[in-house]
């Protein structure tokens, strides 16, 4: 197995909610509640989970840009960059000087393709941005070139380079994100659904795109997304999440095709069975809704749904336990 | 360099929206001149503003120029001079009254009044309306009010954008880091704009400027521009929440870019084009506040005439029907021109109507 790139350990992310006439902490959103997992260098790793429950703050935690949007976040837990050697290095920890060393080694791409590029700057703005700040070194004709090398690798025009993001179509500024991303020769990048807002064939593309500069510059990918059929194709591994936890992780075909925990099963039975003749797929339809983060439920946060739950789910959070598999399932009910 | 590691997707030649290399100002620039009123108000405002600026060679009692005992003069431009210091008249020329002059040949301006020249040979309401002489009438002291307008719109105008402009770098300012930073800065610059809000601007601008001694164009500026910076304030804090949340602005912080840098290169040039339209209507507000002072006579001092020093005389001259018409038309011609141009930009740079 290749060398560990990033180890969570045990983040936790609250939002805190005002109320009342004095605008008072009333209380939080636990919208990550305790997430541990490795990634290798190299390898991409699947987040799938449904709305809400804490899959993209996983990635904005990673690529620290919470406290821009939230200014009295609690984040709490480890985000460790290793690098080769082996050091490791607690992002969260860090001030933003000492960041910038890590910031070009992590980046992200996003889920908007709209709302991720800077309308009032053209492509070639937008992408020598981030080399001048980080290789302040090089010259203009220097920038010049990579902007133009770069638009060539996510297989965009480089005369492309003085047009402005409005002129573009979803799956060209999303090319655009992609770019931007990798000007700063990142190691792992961020995907937050990179590919929802995109046409079916367009999906594709980008995914193809993503795999072979995966190929081409090593890159490792946390790849956040809804779509189980995308994730699979892509991921080496999946983790599912849950209302702020991981219910479940391990190998893409482990998970995908041999699902242990009750969330998951019900999770893989959703996914539509193209085939129209294969009707003996049981389908679990889970019963009411996912519980707000504000007021989770005691012990399991599942449990309110799931179809195993006995007494003892309430009593404390389950914690992942590797099974004979190679799976870990934080259920203590299912074998 | 190896090739592309992937073929130009086929979406890339269909889906070219608009036109080649076209930047949002061109965009804007673009939809703004498919508004016939709003085109014309900038016409009108381009020509309020020529005229403001050449204002002494429309009305003038001194000509342009001259032959007088047989040298040639610019006595308009002298003018300039010896107001900057850098030239002095002739002993000769110093209280001469040039329209008393004999010349050899002169060329005068098209309103041959300064606006504060008095013509004494008036007597009557009836001399005072207008006529050949006077094409809009004077006051009751005989002073030209097309020449008292002409350069009333140097003041009109100038008193819109100085005053604006305050009110635009205070209002900008402080909504931005209220938006961005968030937290107990927008706490604290939130509630300074509610307790300035609360102040009655008009009655505080008029006890100001009746408390001091000698009143002039810049204080009231001064004083329009620190009250009038609220709505700006408020607005831009809106847009910069909004802008504040969107995803470049994560990138641009994943990207490890400067807090400044994020500020004025990613969110304010995003969230300014609504506090700018905003600021076309400010305008109005302006020339309108400053015409109500001057009107009550709290505005500017009384030997300056602006548009709306000459509506005051109006109050006091209840036949001279001239003195409201005039400068009233002016007014109302200039703040709508102002009025239709904020609209007009509105439109060009509102996301529903781009087609």
């Amino acid at each position: 197995m290749s060398s560990v790139l990033l180890e969570v350990k045990n983040l936790k992310v609250h939002f805190p909610v005002y109320g009342g006439v004095f605008q008072r902490r009333v209380a939080e959103v636990k919208a990550v509640d305790g997430v541990s997992f490795t990634m290798h260098r190299g390898e991409t790793l699947g987040l799938v989970g449904e709305s809400g429950c804490g899959k993209t703050t996983v990635g904005r935690a990673i690529v620290n840009v919470l406290r821009h949007v939230s200014h009295d976040v609690h984040l709490e837990g480890e985000v460790n960059y290793v690098s080769p050697e082996g050091t490791k290095t607690n992002l969260l920890e860090l001030r933003s000087k000492d960041l910038m060393a890590y910031r070009k080694r992590i980046q992200m791409i996003f889920q908007d393709p709209y709302s991720s590029l800077n309308s009032r700057l053209s492509v070639k703005q937008i992408i020598a941005e981030p080399i001048e700040i980080h290789r302040p070194e090089m010259s203009k004709s220097e920038v010049d070139d990579r902007v133009r090398w770069l638009l060539e690798k996510v297989g965009l025009q480089p005369e492309y380079a003085l047009r402005f993001p409005h002129e573009f179509s979803g799956g060209q500024r999303q090319r655009i994100g992609i770019a931007r991303a990798l000007a700063t020769n990142p190691e792992l990048i961020v995907c937050d659904e990179p590919v929802s807002a995109l046409d079916v064939s367009v999906q594709a593309q980008v995914i193809n795109l993503m795999e072979d500069l995966q190929q081409e510059f090593g890159l490792s990918y946390l790849f956040v997304a809804h779509d189980l059929s995308v994730v699979y194709h892509i991921s080496k591994r999946i983790a599912v999440m849950y209302l702020g936890n991981i219910v479940e992780i391990g190998d893409s075909d482990d998970v995908y095709f041999r699902p242990s925990h009750p969330y998951t099963r019900a999770l893989i039975s959703a996914v539509p069975e193209p085939d129209p003749l294969r009707k003996d797929k049981q389908r679990i339809v889970l019963v009411g809704d996912i519980p707000t983060p504000l007021n989770k439920p005691s012990g399991c946060g599942f449990r309110t749904r799931c179809p195993l739950a006995v007494a003892s789910c309430a009593e404390r959070v389950p914690e992942l336990v590797v099974k004979a598999g190679g799976t870990a399932v934080a259920c203590p009910v299912v074998e | 360099m190896s090739a592309p590691s992937t073929k130009p997707p086929s979406e890339e030649t269909t889906m070219a929206k608009s036109v080649d290399g076209e930047t949002y100002g061109q965009f804007v620039r673009r939809q703004f001149s498919k508004h016939t009123l709003g085109v014309v108000s900038v016409w009108i405002v381009a020509v309020l503003a020529i005229v403001a600026i050449t204002a002494d060679f429309l009305a003038n009692d001194k000509p342009i120029i001259c032959s007088h005992q047989g040298r040639v003069q610019f006595p308009i431009f002298k003018q300039y001079g010896v107001s900057l210091g850098i030239a002095e008249w002739d002993r000769e020329y110093v209280t001469v009254d040039w329209k008393e002059l004999q010349y050899d040949w002169s060329l005068f301006p098209p309103v041959p009044y300064a606006p504060e020249t008095t013509d004494k040979t008036l007597v009557s309401l009836k001399d005072r309306a207008p006529s050949a002489a006077h094409w809009l009438g004077t006051d009751d002291i005989g002073r030209d009010v097309m020449a008292g307008l002409i350069h009333g719109s140097r003041y009109a105008l100038s008193i819109g954008f100085i005053a604006m402009g305050i009110a635009l770098v205070i209002g900008i300012i402080l909504g931005a880091m209220a938006g961005f930073f968030g937290g107990t800065i927008d706490v604290v610059i939130s509630r300074i704009i509610e307790i300035v809000i609360t102040i009655p601007r008009f009655f505080l601008i008029i006890t100001i400027v009746a408390m001091v001694e000698q009143g002039s164009l810049w204080l009231i500026m001064v004083l329009i521009g620190l009250t009038g910076w609220t709505n700006i304030a408020r607005f831009m804090r809106g847009e910069v929440l909004r802008v504040r949340n969107l995803d470049y602005v994560s990138a641009a912080t994943a990207l490890g870019y400067s807090t400044p840098r994020i500020i004025l290169r990613h969110v304010v040039p995003n969230a300014i084009a609504p506090v700018l339209i905003y600021a076309a209507f400010g305008i109005v507000s302006t020339i309108l506040l400053e015409s109500a002072l001057s009107f009550l006579g709290f505005g500017v001092p009384p030997t300056v005439v602006t548009w709306g020093s000459v509506l005051f005389k109006a109050r006091s001259s209840t036949y001279s029907w001239w003195l409201a018409v005039f400068p009233g038309a002016m007014i109302f011609l200039t703040v709508s021109a102002f009025n239709l141009i904020g609209d007009a930009l509105r439109d060009a740079t509102d996301p529903r109507l781009r087609s």
